[in-house]
């Protein structure tokens, strides 16, 4: 440790510490551009000038150690007068286009231009001109607005993994961009716009939408993918206007995937914003006390084993249990959270979770990824992942259809289960081995068998132990888990997916369930589709219920580790849509088998009740594993190859199917499963 | 610029350049092979002139050179257009780089600039003559201030010119002759312009 004095407050930071953290240790705002505490240092905009006591002239604090004993001084008439010089070589060729900049109002380079900007301008000679560039559908580009921080460039090459950013020429005619004009191949690209300090790169979907002081901010969470990524929905009026990321270090640390980020336009298509029941051959529009005597109506003659319940990707944890409590009361066990026929056993909760954490990632020596494409199906969960394979010696190794770019280096073992032993000693060797197994791998026939056979190999390697938790399921969607938590399988003698659609129930109420293909419901079965989009099942359904998206709603969460993180409504459902569960408590009333709960106090009371995992909300609990048994399994796995779960990053739920945005995202950058032959 | 220099649909390395670079990637510890970047360049650059005519660093040339030694293309296409001796646009068969720098300029540098323009059918600095046989580039100091005014042709200086001996040099050129690189004047090495004027004797007088 070194004992620094800024502005005469003594303060202890690490050695290798750089005088910018120290300066913030002691409370000390320093403006800066280029610095970001996630990048690498850059030390190109010298805004972070600071006088050290002996130094000859103002140093840039970012770039520049500590020392024991150093005297830091960040508010002399040295420092104020060299920050002044550096804003107004900055705002020589900026153009100062404030009024019509997309960043204006939450810009760095117009906030510390009111402190350390002149009054007026001394510059009469031309201002030079970048040409914009065309970087993909998401991120906007004003190149002339550009200050070459290089942040983009640093976050591109060294958090995204996708090192396609540069500056390239010298001097006077540097640009940045990526020299021959392509579309960025990031799922992590809506980040860029985050990290610029000035306006070079927006959102471009929000262009000339708003500005920050008209939007309502509200702290949510985003479900799109099963990260649980902490996020912040702006909105205006009935209408979200765009997403941005909220620090979480244990989750997303501060980024957030395209998907999650972009896809809020399909918020407004296609939306089921009224009941419809089926009459005569066609889907009429009906109120709700119609909708719920149709449903009843049904309902009323049926035994209980004859009714069953699915509960999809993006159904939330409040509406889960209230479902489960609504079939319970008519007698049904057949329930099932995973509508996409992953064969997950939901014995155990570590056979379902993320056990090792995200966190955990950065501990891990060595990984194992079986059946995921984790670069499409978690993006930021894989930013940590090439995050502990950029701090050196963790060998990784994949299992699935070869050639998978997963922005770090990985050996491919082969495309199906029985490739993934080939990996053993590598693990073996490791003191913190991690195996990740997508869902997708559990989604054929002989999942369980995958299943068991990947806890098999974890258990052999020693990634099993008191202290070190090792396996983990990636899931997809921020639905999946809270689900498997709520135990929303199938109970005593109660029918699975596979055998309700078998023809096991002659009614099926589908919770947000868009993960198989509606054709394989029977003609006979009698549907109930509660959910927001009218998607592929609403097509099929009887009864539409019209339910809320997960911003339109105060929801729970669970994402793949296991984290119950709590969603707030950002704004409300459209027409007569209603918040999930409130849909299922009224309707339970309607048919008297009233739920006991009627306020979100008391409905989150019974997730509590219903699992621990609820009454610590924004944590998780993490261990090792004490019980070495395995999932069930028949059989070995066949040698079948594995199939990636998500054809389209851009399109692969309801959401993101009716957004715009993300449909020029398709079009783009194309089926992500067409890989390279090397 | 000639159609013939547009950019190539594709680049491989000869046999002379492989042997080149074997000999380059041999100075850098493994690992570090990234370092290669410019003497690679400088061999993509050589061996286009040699082959077209033209000596230019095409951009699948880069993605060749970043691919051979594990760069991301864009690393390579950063450095090329950082250093202004990679010529990342077809230039002409010859390269006029005149030097415009202060010495050369007081001794006369305009003058060649303009015999440059009047014998090559140059439009001025950045410009390609109408036959492709001559590109004019601007310069800054290379080095050879005690001969100026200079220019160099592709890797030959030539120093100590003038209007006349300027157009004589690139007439030589036009007529494919390569003229001995060095003083036009006759001066040896960087002695005084009238020879030697100390150490003339030997050493025991």
């Amino acid at each position: 440790m070194a004992k620094v004095t800024v502005d005469g407050i003594e303060v202890e930071v690490p050695n290798g510490a750089s005088v910018l953290q120290a300066c913030e240790a002691a409370g000390k705002e320093i403006p800066r551009f280029c610095y970001h505490e996630r990048l690498s240092v850059a030390g190109n905009c010298r805004m972070c000038l600071v006088e050290v006591e002996k130094a000859p002239k103002p140093v840039a604090s970012c770039a520049f150690p500590v020392a024991d004993g150093m005297k830091v001084f960040t508010d002399t008439p040295v420092v104020r007068n060299a920050r002044r010089g550096v804003m107004e070589f900055l705002l020589i060729n900026h153009p100062l286009d404030c009024p019509i900049c997309d960043q204006g109002g939450e810009c760095d380079l117009q906030d510390q231009a009111y402190a350390y900007g002149h009054d007026s301008s001394r510059y009469g000679e031309a201002k030079r001109a970048v040409k914009d560039k065309d970087i993909g559908p998401l991120v906007k580009t004003v190149m002339t607005r550009c200050i070459q921080c290089t942040r983009c460039v640093r976050f591109a090459a060294e958090v995204a993994g996708t090192p396609e950013l540069g500056g390239t020429n010298r001097g006077e005619n540097m640009e940045i961009g990526t020299y021959v004009e392509k579309a960025l191949s990031s799922e992590l690209s809506g980040n860029l716009i985050d990290i610029c300090p000035v306006g070079a790169l927006t959102s471009r979907p929000y262009a000339f939408v708003s500005r920050p002081w008209e939007l309502k901010k509200t702290d949510s969470i985003d479900v799109l993918d099963a990260v649980g990524a902490n996020i912040r929905v702006d909105s205006r009026g009935p209408e979200v206007l765009r997403i941005i990321p909220r620090v979480n270090e244990a989750v997303n640390e501060e980024w957030m995937a395209d998907r999650g980020r972009f896809s809020f336009d399909g918020l407004k298509r296609r939306r089921l914003d009224r009941p419809w029941v089926h009459k005569d051959g066609k889907m009429v529009a009906a109120t709700w006390p119609e909708a719920f005597a149709a449903i009843a109506h049904r309902l009323a003659g049926l035994p209980g084993e004859r009714i069953g319940a699915v509960a999809g990707a993006l159904a939330d944890a409040e509406s889960v249990v209230a479902l489960k409590d609504l079939m319970a009361a008519y007698g049904s066990a057949n329930l099932d959270c995973r509508d996409d026929g992953a064969a997950i056993d939901a014995s155990r909760p570590d056979y379902w979770r993320f056990n090792t954490t995200i966190e955990g990632i950065e501990e891990a020596d060595a990984l194992l990824i079986i059946g995921s494409d984790i670069r499409r199906e978690a993006p930021v969960l894989n930013a940590r992942i090439r995050k502990r394979w950029a701090a050196g010696r963790f060998p990784v190794a994949y299992v699935g259809p070869r050639g998978l770019d997963l922005t770090y280096p990985a050996t491919h073992l082969g495309d199906g289960p029985g490739a993934m032993g080939a990996f053993a000693e590598t693990l073996k060797a490791a003191q913190k081995p991690m195996v990740i197994v997508g869902r997708g791998a559990l989604q054929r026939p002989d999942g369980a068998a995958v299943l068991a056979a990947a806890w098999k190999l974890a258990a052999e390697v020693g990634a099993l132990t008191p202290d070190w938790h090792g396996f983990n399921l990636l899931h997809l969607f921020g639905g999946q888990v809270g689900a498997l938590e709520l135990g929303f399988v199938p109970g005593q003698g109660g029918k699975d997916l596979a055998a309700m659609l078998a023809g096991g129930v002659d009614a099926l109420w589908l919770l947000n369930a868009d993960g198989f293909d509606p054709a394989r419901i029977p003609a006979s079965t009698f549907v109930v589709y509660q959910g927001h989009h009218g998607d592929a099942m609403a097509g099929r359904a009887d009864v539409i219920l019209p339910g809320a998206a997960y911003t339109e709603k105060d929801a729970t969460w669970v994402n793949t580790e296991g984290r119950a993180q709590r969603g707030r409504l950002a704004i409300h459902p459209p027409g007569e849509a209603k918040e999930d569960w409130r849909i299922v408590r009224a309707f339970s009333e309607g048919v008297g088998k009233t739920l006991p709960y009627d306020d979100a106090g008391a409905i989150r009371a019974r997730l509590a009740e219903a699992s621990p995992v609820f009454a610590r909300i924004g944590e998780v609990a993490r261990g090792g594993c004490a019980d070495l048994a395995g999932p069930a399994a028949t059989a070995a796995p066949t040698d079948a190859a594995f199939v990636l779960p998500i054809p389209v990053y851009h399109q692969a739920d309801v959401i993101s199917r009716a957004s715009d945005t993300m449909a020029k995202c398709a079009e783009v950058y194309g089926p992500q499963t067409a890989l390279a032959a090397e | 610029m000639s159609a013939e220099h547009a950019e190539p649909a594709s680049f491989a390395f000869d046999a002379e350049s492989e042997a080149k670079i074997a000999t380059i990637l041999k100075r850098y510890p493994e690992g570090k092979q990234a370092s290669a970047v410019i003497p690679l360049l400088y061999v993509v650059q050589k061996q286009m002139g040699l082959q077209t005519g033209s000596a230019w660093v095409p951009r699948v040339a880069m993605d060749v050179v970043a691919d051979r030694l594990g760069m991301a293309p864009i690393r390579v296409y950063e450095v090329a257009t950082f250093y202004f001796m990679f010529n990342t646009k077809p230039i002409g068969r010859f390269h006029l780089q005149v030097c415009g720098t202060t010495p050369c300029w007081l001794r006369g540098s305009d003058e060649v600039l303009r015999a440059c323009k009047d014998a090559g059918h140059l439009k001025g600095y950045g410009d390609t003559s109408p036959d492709g046989l001559f590109t004019l580039t601007e310069m800054e100091c290379m080095g050879a201030c005690v001969n100026a005014p200079m220019i160099a042709v592709d890797d030959d200086y030539y120093e100590d010119l003038d209007y006349e001996s300027t157009v004589k040099l690139i007439e030589a050129l036009k007529r494919g002759e390569r003229p001995t690189p060095g003083s036009a004047t006759g001066r040896r090495s960087s002695e005084a312009a009238g020879g030697a004027t100390a150490l003339t004797g030997s050493e025991t007088e």
